[in-house]
């Protein structure tokens, strides 16, 4: 290791704080979902014709469909006709400088730890913030621009790339799929699209930090990512919301598209407001459906998430292994405190032949939480070759909460090789004396330890997020000991 | 410096010591040798205040303070470093990163500014250079897959970082080699000072040749049973301890 690699291990010193609301001005729909409502949104948004046909088509179906409970997760039933489906700030998009920014919306950035100005200077970050639901910033267009890369809102992909769009969307994900799939379709008001032509590597790293912020706003975003042949892109997403008492729905739909030779690597900071610590008031839900598609030979998609936040998460991104040779990887810390539910995993859908799949999952359970990884491995029958490696490994802090894995594996090809390894183990005594010993306070040994242990995955995120992500699960864990 | 009057302590209702008195000023060094079981091991894990173990009645003061009262992390911050019998793992956190914490945390304890990385390294570096630790090692997680000698000296490339004024030394000496353990003895002498007091636990005479202890006791069944100088040690290694128990010579 050189200087500079120590330096970088030992990190900065940032604090982190959340659960403040930003004082904005905006402009909403009244509460409740119908098709009005929808045309509202479309319309708001200036959408073309075929978007809102889709919508409608979508919420056709929803209505036909019953939320779904097999889940591992226990929440009072979601009155959808409570939510507010759209919420945009008035001080309007389209700024050339950061003089022209709310100076509210700056300040909220700061108590974030992302100043827009320092992540300017973060060379090689291009930052599109969403704050609610419309695009209020997005930098380093131009340089993505000169390699003919589209990275933009939803909403501005529709304006300028309405082809795009068309051809896409809905493609990975259908609005079938599932019932907040379908709603997301119906209600979607902004997210992230990105498009990387033939060749192309693209010069930075993409990220985009999503805020729910107006009171009441279910948060439905929808991305898009497309990576065309021998292409090469990375892809951040990192959230932190404010202190609420009405629990806020959030169901995101991502979808990604990898041919030939292309790959996405796709990594989520996810710490969204996990309700109150001991009653679990007031948290996010996140039922989000993510989903990548390796379409040609070769081509690769990499989920990496620290999930931190949320009061009940619902999440598994996966991967459908179409092409011959193509890769799917999952790397995942899900950690839960207080009374907060996880359900996450993942899925990996071999049809090509020497298709190969990798999971490494860290659940992390303190408090009363309830943590459970449920992943998919599904070998069709052309899959000649497939392998699949996972390794599940749950870590307990204290005894009042649960770790659980459901595993399912499903094999239509007998030359596969699957393997599952899980581990359940307890954050050792031994280790917190040795560090309080060394003078750390248990929280802080206990934040130690599990960063540790997550180590495999963090190192996945690049380094920025990384030291993000580790002071993340030391402060999820906080009030976990004592 | 330490003061201990009477100690009594258990673990799961179990008594392990037993009406322990023992006083140590500072620029002292003293051995306390015993049969296996005896409690040497119980009594620095309550010296450094782990959880599992209950005081059921006596006094400990350090620099004239309660300590019984204080968490772990305190004693720490004031001064107290345990070289563990059994250093445990940390997987995944590298020793870079843990005496960074530890070593910060325990100057925000004594009010004093925490150092940056570049102060920090230039520090590790000289202190490695004591035990003679390899560059390896401290790019490793802490004491993963470290051989038990290994483990040993990292231990006291800890002290020598941490600079306490009570070292508490639990066997450093086994699994250490001929050559690791002149190392390690080295650097102890080197860190001895009027201002600080070393406990040495060893079941060896051979380490006290090294370490000259001031005073030697006998730990036996919870109770310190004999008190001498460094002659004392060498008795031991030649009698064992029976002729203590049935208090011949007494
Ligand atoms: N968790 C526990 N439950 C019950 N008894 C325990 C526990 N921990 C230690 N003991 C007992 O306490 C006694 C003292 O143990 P201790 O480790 O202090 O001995 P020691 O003098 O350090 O021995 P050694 O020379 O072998 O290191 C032993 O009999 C041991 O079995
Ligand atoms: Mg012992």
């Amino acid at each position: 290791m050189t200087e500079d690699q120590l330096i970088k291990e030992l990190g900065s010193e940032q604090k982190y704080e959340f659960g403040f609301v930003t004082e904005i001005e905006s402009d909403q729909a009244p509460k409740g979902l119908n098709e009005d409502i929808i045309r509202l949104i479309s319309s708001k948004k200036k959408e073309p014709a075929f978007m809102l046909e889709y919508r409608l088509k979508a919420y056709q179906h929803w209505l036909t469909l019953t939320e779904p409970d097999w889940a591992h997760v226990d929440y009072p039933p979601i009155d959808f006709q409570n939510i507010i489906y759209y919420s945009a700030p008035k001080s309007k998009p389209k700024l050339n400088s950061l003089d022209e920014v709310d100076p509210e919306l700056l300040r909220t950035f700061e108590k974030l730890g992302i100043p827009l100005e320092e992540q300017k200077a973060l060379a090689g970050v291009a930052v599109d913030a969403v704050v609610d639901s419309v695009s209020i910033k997005t930098t380093y267009k131009e340089k993505l621009a000169e390699k003919g890369v589209i990275f933009c809102s939803m909403s501005e992909a529709l304006q300028d790339h309405p082809e795009l769009v068309r051809k896409y969307l809905g493609t990975v994900v259908p609005y079938t799929d599932n019932y907040y799939a379908a709603l997301n379709a119906a209600v979607f008001t902004d997210g992230s699209f990105v498009y990387i032509p033939k060749g192309v590597r693209c010069p930075m790293e993409l990220s985009t930090y999503f805020r729910i912020n107006e009171q009441n706003t279910g948060q439905f975003e929808r991305t898009l990512i497309i990576a065309e042949e021998k292409s090469y892109v990375s892809y951040l997403e990192g959230c932190t919301a404010p202190i609420r008492d009405e629990n806020q729905l959030h169901a995101a739909v991502v979808e990604l598209i990898a041919d030939e030779d292309a790959e996405i690597k796709y990594s989520t900071v996810q710490n969204w407001y996990p309700g109150d610590f001991k009653t679990g008031a007031g948290g996010i839900y996140n039922f989000v459906t993510k989903r990548g598609i390796c379409k040609g030979r070769n081509a690769k998609i990499s989920w990496t998430q620290v999930e931190t936040g949320s009061a009940i998460t619902w999440k598994y991104p996966s991967v459908i292994l179409k092409g011959d040779n193509s890769r799917g990887e999952f790397f995942s810390v899900a950690v839960t405190n207080g009374m907060q539910q996880a359900d996450t995993g993942t899925k990996m859908i071999h049809l090509g032949k020497n298709t190969t799949s990798l999971i490494i999952s860290k659940g992390i359970s303190a408090g009363h939480s309830n943590n459970s990884y449920r992943g998919l491995v599904r070998i069709g029958k052309g899959a000649e070759n497939a392998r699949n490696f996972s390794q599940c490994d749950s870590l307990l802090v204290g005894d009042q909460c649960g770790a659980h894995t459901f595993p399912y594996i499903e094999v239509g090809n007998s030359t596969a090789k699957v393997e599952h390894e899980a581990t359940t183990s307890k954050i050792g005594e031994d280790q917190i004396f040795y560090c309080t010993q060394r003078g750390l306070d248990e929280e802080t040994a206990v934040g130690l330890i599990v960063n540790g242990y997550a180590k495999e995955v963090l190192n996945q995120l690049p380094m920025e997020f990384a030291v993000e992500a580790q002071k993340l699960l030391s402060i999820s864990l906080e009030g976990s000991v004592g | 410096m330490l003061s201990i009057k009477n100690l009594h302590a258990s673990i799961d209702d179990k008594a392990i010591l037993k009406g322990l008195n023992l006083e140590m000023k500072a620029g002292e060094v003293h051995a306390i040798m015993g049969p296996n079981g005896s409690g040497k091991s119980t009594l620095a894990s309550v010296l450094a205040g782990k959880e599992d173990y209950e005081v059921t009645e006596g006094e400990v003061l350090y620099h004239g303070k309660d300590m019984l009262d204080m968490a772990p992390e305190e004693r720490a911050g004031e001064g107290l470093f345990l070289a563990f019998q059994y250093p445990v793992e940390i997987p995944g956190v590298s020793m870079v990163n843990f005496m960074r914490a530890s070593l910060n945390s325990i100057r925000e304890y004594r009010k004093q500014e925490p150092l940056s990385a570049g102060q920090f390294l230039k520090l590790m570096r000289e202190k490695k250079e004591i035990v003679n630790l390899d560059d390896k090692l401290l790019k490793r997680a802490v004491n993963e897959g470290f051989s038990g000698g290994e483990k040993k000296r990292n231990e006291i490339f800890q002290m020598a970082m941490l600079e306490p004024s009570l070292v508490l030394m639990d066997e450093t000496d086994s699994g250490l080699d001929i050559d690791a353990l002149r190392i390690v003895s080295d650097a102890v002498n080197q860190f001895r000072s009027k201002d600080n007091a070393f406990l040495v636990i060893t079941h060896y005479q051979r380490l006290l040749e090294y370490i000259v202890p001031d005073f030697v006791h006998v730990l036996s069944e919870g109770k310190i049973v004999r008190s001498g100088g460094k002659e004392l040690a060498l008795e031991l290694e030649e009698k064992g301890y029976d002729w203590l128990k049935e208090g011949v010579g007494a």
